[in-house]
């Protein structure tokens, strides 16, 4: 067995797992805050004004990098649902099963802070456009697979449940957002593009694409948070978890 | 038919989900009383007045099939799931995917057939535009079909749970949408005189498409919940 295949094998045995997330995810949130807090003053204070939008446009540098998580996080739990409905891998049940939560969350601040944004610009909190409607029936998504999770006593097979329908979610989320956006389009476009050139200016972009990298670390050290007390949940009988209580306890 | 042949399997349990819907005829006739009462609220609700009920006509007709669809969707496994022919099912050498489909052809025949044939009487009820008489139970005909099959493999994962009702609503409503945008699309398309066959013809792509693939995915989420 050559070395990256053994240290895939050893990273998905659970109490491994479980060490190395604990040395990680204090790094990984410090990291996650002091991103934020630059990026935070970079487009609160240190970026222009928008000429036509003023102080108001600001609410991108929230609102942006927490759609492209709604979107990353479900990506990253259908990945990982696949992983574990082929596979039958427990850990990556229990990452999908904790990145929904988590992606349901950014989702709402999403549509919180869209709403809030579209207030002073729209002249309305909501309005039934292609992208905030396909961004509700997203969380209406990650609300299914979260209720599905806590619903079925098993947990293993609760997972396993809630991975297959995050992974019909997957084939639906392009049909729904296709749909609305025949039915109804208002929303700006896409202002940052990964090809070609985006239509903002240098100034305003890296706070933003900082924020993006800041919302992904904590992404990351949410998930594996809840990964490791999804651990010690599912492993409650073993002896790892036996030892790692008389540990802590002593 | 060969006794022990799939084809003879599927026409046995054709009969058989047939024979038992007759023997109970009055539950069958539940979703038809449902959207019959759904629609019937709406005058009560916005006013009785042709302006008023003509525009959202279509919408609520759609929105109370949709619903009667939802509330028997939960009968399609539950009887066999508690006298236990669910699990002779998956165990059976016939595919599985075929069974289901079966399963799934005589629930769409017993709930949702009846409804397209109630759509006119439920569209003078709301005096639904003259010129959608043909073109609402034909949009029915696209879309009941659809709902059937998506939420067949939403009923799959939830079957053996004691209180499915509102956590299979969750489930199950998300994924319409697509479908309830199209079909309500089309003949608020045509009540407009914009063209209509666009929406009518994804629909039935669409319904090709689940044809094949939501047996499939119906047996792998029986599969999961029944393991």
């Amino acid at each position: 067995m050559n070395t990256l295949t053994y240290w895939f094998h050893k990273l998905g045995s659970p109490p491994t797992f479980h060490r190395i997330a604990t040395r990680v995810e204090p790094w990984c949130l410090a990291l996650a805050l002091a991103l934020g807090a630059i990026g935070l003053y970079g487009g609160f204070v240190l970026a222009p004004r928008d000429y036509q939008q003023g102080d108001a446009y600001r609410i991108i540098f929230v609102h942006v990098p927490c759609a492209w998580m709604g979107l990353f996080a479900y990506a990253f739990m259908a990945v990982n649902a696949f992983i574990a409905l082929v596979w039958r891998i427990k850990l990556n049940e229990v990452l999908a099963m904790a990145s929904a939560p988590v992606g349901a969350a950014f989702t709402f601040v999403t549509l919180v802070t869209g709403s809030l944004w579209g207030k002073p610009m729209w002249g309305t909190w909501w309005t039934w456009d292609a992208r905030l409607t396909s961004e509700l029936f997203l969380l209406f998504l990650y609300f299914g697979v979260i209720g599905l999770h806590n619903a079925i006593e098993d947990r293993r097979q609760a997972a396993r449940a809630a991975s297959f329908l995050a992974l019909v979610g997957v084939v639906n989320l392009p049909i729904v957002h296709f749909s609305v956006n025949w039915w109804n389009t208002l929303h700006q476009g896409s202002t940052v593009r990964l090809f070609g050139p985006s239509k903002i200016d240098a100034s305003m972009l890296w706070p933003l694409l900082l924020m993006a990298l800041a919302t992904h670390i904590w992404f990351f050290a949410s998930v594996l948070a809840r990964a490791r007390a999804g651990l010690i949940e599912l492993d409650a009988g073993k002896d790892w978890v036996r030892k790692l209580a008389q540990d802590d306890a002593s | 038919m060969r006794p022990g042949s799939t084809s003879a399997a599927c026409a046995a349990l054709l009969r058989r989900d047939l024979l038992l819907v007759w023997r109970r005829r009055g539950d069958a006739l539940t979703p038809l009383l449902f959207a019959t009462i759904v629609v019937a609220l709406f005058p009560l609700a916005i006013g009785a007045q042709v302006q008023e009920l003509r525009p959202i006509a279509v919408g609520v007709i759609f929105v109370a099939t949709l619903l009667a669809g939802l509330l028997a969707l939960d009968t399609l496994f539950r009887g066999d799931y508690e006298d236990g022919s669910l699990e002779q099912l998956v165990v059976s050498p016939h595919p599985l995917a075929l069974l289901l489909a079966c399963k799934i052809a005589v629930h769409w025949l017993t709930t949702a057939l009846p409804l397209i044939a109630l759509s006119p009487l439920l569209g003078e009820l709301l005096f639904l535009d003259p010129a959608l008489r043909g073109l609402l139970p034909l949009a029915l005909l696209l879309t009941t079909p659809l709902l059937s099959l998506i939420g067949a493999v939403c009923v799959a994962l939830t079957v053996g749970m004691q209180r499915s009702g509102m956590l299979l609503a969750l489930l199950v409503l998300p994924l319409y949408v697509p479908v309830l945008i199209f079909g309500a699309g089309a003949c608020n398309a045509a009540q407009m005189g914009l063209p209509y066959l666009a929406p009518l013809l994804w629909l039935a792509a669409g319904l090709v498409l689940a044809l094949v693939l939501a047996p499939l995915a119906c047996a792998a989420a029986l599969r999961i919940s029944t393991s």
